[in-house]
């Protein structure tokens, strides 16, 4: 899931041909000052935080300024905030518009019609999630005629648009529905959008692209640069790396089964950490990554619960004993291990007399992880 | 009659040549299914350990009369390959490549569906019926033939629990895994009236997890129409909400599709829950001597 900020979802949209206020993005004071002066901001205008969370216009990340010298100061004070726990790093400056109404608009996936879902209401500029659902109106999309010129009329019956108004918003959603489809969104959303004269223009973007298209979108590659480390790795090696609250480590394999281990381990009063889902694979090799992976995360505790299906799980298990060797004493950790699938007494066996705990039983083997852990920081 | 799959299942294999398509079609044959084919453009001529390559799925059903296919190709190209599938008259594909962007899986799915074929997967474990065919990558030794229907929406996971069942002297009829991507060819309701119409299956484990609403939707068709007794579980209980937990099904947003709702309408419906992987095959136990009585 890739989120763009604002400037970002709004150079997409601008790609497409959905009308915007006219701006540009400024990473400093300095930067921000130079713009209003070389016109490329309209005064007076509208400087806003560049975060990924809602609620900016209350929380102080949204400022007007009706001078070179106001954008300055604007920008500055923005640019020092953190914002929700996100560090601000642009600022967007907008011309502000003389807005009329303010409207709602987006496209998601309907996952039980299997569907895509257009979404339109007259009450914009507020969370969709505030509004009564009397005044949200849904239709599904079918991907082979795409977006039909009935579907665009009855958005602007919803959203009470006519006039040139109305053919401006038919420009619109067909624009909305080429970001949708050829960037692999998962979510685009304007809101609000918002009546400007006798057009409409949008005044907040919000795009999703979807992770497993990323193979033909390199361009957002670039965009993922908010992870930490481990989360990196991870993410190269394939493995789903999730960060809670917890002490204990935990390394599975589907996230079905990962996340059955997480609900024993708390019902068994552990709190899990770390956790790591190889994903369906019981590749002994990516076995051993996560769990070298694991390591450099300090858990109090490892509990590694693996279903081979291909592998034998004695291979699993001399891949997991060498790997084990690898961590320095200072970082070693107990490891309690279930391996179960073709092989698994062998497995067992292996991992017994190289120390490790092992038995078949989850809760039992569960119950060992949360002991371990206990007393540990 | 079993659900989908018998013996009369003929599989080509779309991808047999790469590593997974290789490995998993002598586990099929191994289970004892019909691998008739495996394509893999430009490999016409070859053969995967005596199984015959053609470069086009079409050819492939002209030569040996494959009636299903099974898709190991990769994220990228595998919409080509589902609608080549479709185009050959495979009326069963069962695509186990993960990661396909759902986009193309929106396209797959309803032309698909326009043609009368039907997609299990995404990024999922497959089909199987003991003693009869096996149709993805199932682990063979998890199974043996019985009365008990599995829909599973995970993968491992749905191995641990038919192990399970397995382990307590009880066997399955078959047993379908759903995948966990965000569309599915195949979700719960859509399996549901396929083991209740099953003269085979005596009763029916559901696996669940947190996100999206196909476990609320299958317990509204199961409180209507299902007969047969239930024993369901959802994984994911202790996940805090809106953290993405490992694959792009799991995810709870907004106060939907989290355990609670789940649980409660599978419970509403009539259906036994387990909290623990480790209670079902007690609670099958106990649903299967009820059934046949």
């Amino acid at each position: 899931m890739v989120k763009l900020a604002e400037w970002q979802g709004k150079n997409v949209f601008r790609k497409y041909g959905v009308p915007l206020p006219r701006g540009t993005i400024a990473r400093s004071a300095d930067e921000a000052e130079a713009a209003v002066r070389e016109g490329k901001v309209p005064l007076p205008c509208v400087i806003k935080a560049q975060v990924l969370a809602g609620g900016r216009g209350k929380g102080g990340a949204v400022r007007f300024a009706n001078s070179a010298e106001e954008a300055r100061s604007a920008a500055g004070a923005i640019l020092a905030m953190e914002f929700k726990g996100e560090k601000v790093r642009e600022v967007l400056l907008e011309e502000k518009l003389p807005i009329g109404r303010e409207l709602y608009l987006s496209l998601t996936l309907d996952r039980t019609r299997r569907l895509p879902l257009l979404i339109a209401s007259p009450h914009g500029g507020v969370e969709i999630e505030s509004v009564a659902d009397s005044e949200i109106d849904r239709q599904t999309v079918d991907p082979f005629p795409g977006l039909t010129g009935y579907e665009k009329r009855r958005v602007a019956q919803v959203l009470g648009v006519s006039g040139s108004a109305a053919r401006s918003l038919d420009r619109l959603l067909d624009s909305l529905w080429n970001v949708f489809q050829h960037e692999d969104a998962e979510l685009v959303e304007i809101n609000p959008l918002a009546a400007v004269g006798d057009g409409l223009v949008a005044l907040d973007a919000k795009v999703i692209i979807e992770d497993d298209a990323a193979f033909r979108h390199p361009e957002y590659a670039e965009v993922r640069d908010d992870r930490t480390e481990l989360e990196e790795i991870a993410r190269e090696k394939e493995i789903a790396f999730v960060q809670l609250d917890g002490n204990i480590g935990v390394i599975a394999n589907g996230a079905g089964l990962t996340m059955a281990t997480l609900d024993v381990l708390k019902e068994l009063g552990g709190a899990p950490g770390v956790f790591l889902d190889l994903g369906g694979t019981d590749d002994p090799k990516k076995v051993t990554e996560a769990f070298l992976l694991m390591a450099r995360a300090k858990p109090a505790s490892v509990f590694l619960n693996i279903f081979g299906g291909v592998t034998r799980c004695d291979t699993v298990a001399k891949g997991l004993v060498e790997a084990m060797g690898q961590v320095p004493a200072s970082e070693r950790f107990p490891l309690i291990a279930r391996i179960r699938g073709n092989n698994e007494k062998e497995g067992i066996e292996i991992l017994r007399s190289a120390g490790v705990t092992s038995v078949f039983d989850l809760r039992a083997s569960a119950q060992a992880a949360v002991d371990a852990a206990r007393g540990r920081p | 009659m079993s659900v989908l799959v018998d013996r009369e299942t003929r599989v080509v294999v779309q991808g047999i040549t790469g590593h997974q398509g290789t490995v998993h079609s002598r586990q099929m044959r191994q289970f004892g299914t019909s691998v008739v084919a495996g394509v893999t453009p430009g490999k016409f001529g070859t053969d995967v350990e005596g199984v015959p390559v053609y470069n086009a799925v079409r050819d492939a059903v002209e030569a040996t009369r494959a009636n299903a296919s099974c898709i190991f190709v990769p994220a990228p190209y595998a919409k080509d390959a589902l609608l080549e599938a479709v185009d050959a008259g495979i009326r069963l594909c069962v695509i186990v490549t993960e990661h396909i962007p759902f986009h193309d899986m929106l396209v797959m799915y309803h032309y698909a569906k326009s043609k009368g074929t039907r997609i299990i997967g995404p990024n999922c474990p497959g089909i199987a019926s003991p003693g009869k065919s096996k149709v993805g990558i199932i682990p063979n030794v998890v199974f043996q033939p019985g009365r008990i229907g599995v829909i599973s929406r995970s993968g491992t996971l749905t191995y641990e629990i038919v192990n399970g069942i397995k382990e307590v002297g009880l066997g399955q009829s078959t047993c379908i895994g759903l995948g966990g991507d965000p569309v599915v060819g195949t979700s719960f309701v859509d399996a549901l009236p396929l083991f209740e119409a099953d003269p085979e299956t005596d009763a029916l484990v559901m696996v669940g997890e947190i996100g999206g609403t196909a476990e609320e939707d299958g317990a509204e068709y199961i409180r209507h129409h299902f007969t047969k007794p239930v024993v369901a579980y959802i994984a994911g209980r202790s996940a805090p909400p809106g953290k993405r937990m490992g694959h792009a099904g799991a995810i709870i947003t907004r106060g939907k599709g989290t355990a609670e709702t789940k649980v409660a309408a599978l419970e509403a419906a009539g259906a036994k829950v387990a909290r623990f992987p480790y209670e079902i095959p007690g609670m099958v136990a106990e649903a299967a001597r009820k059934a046949q009585r």
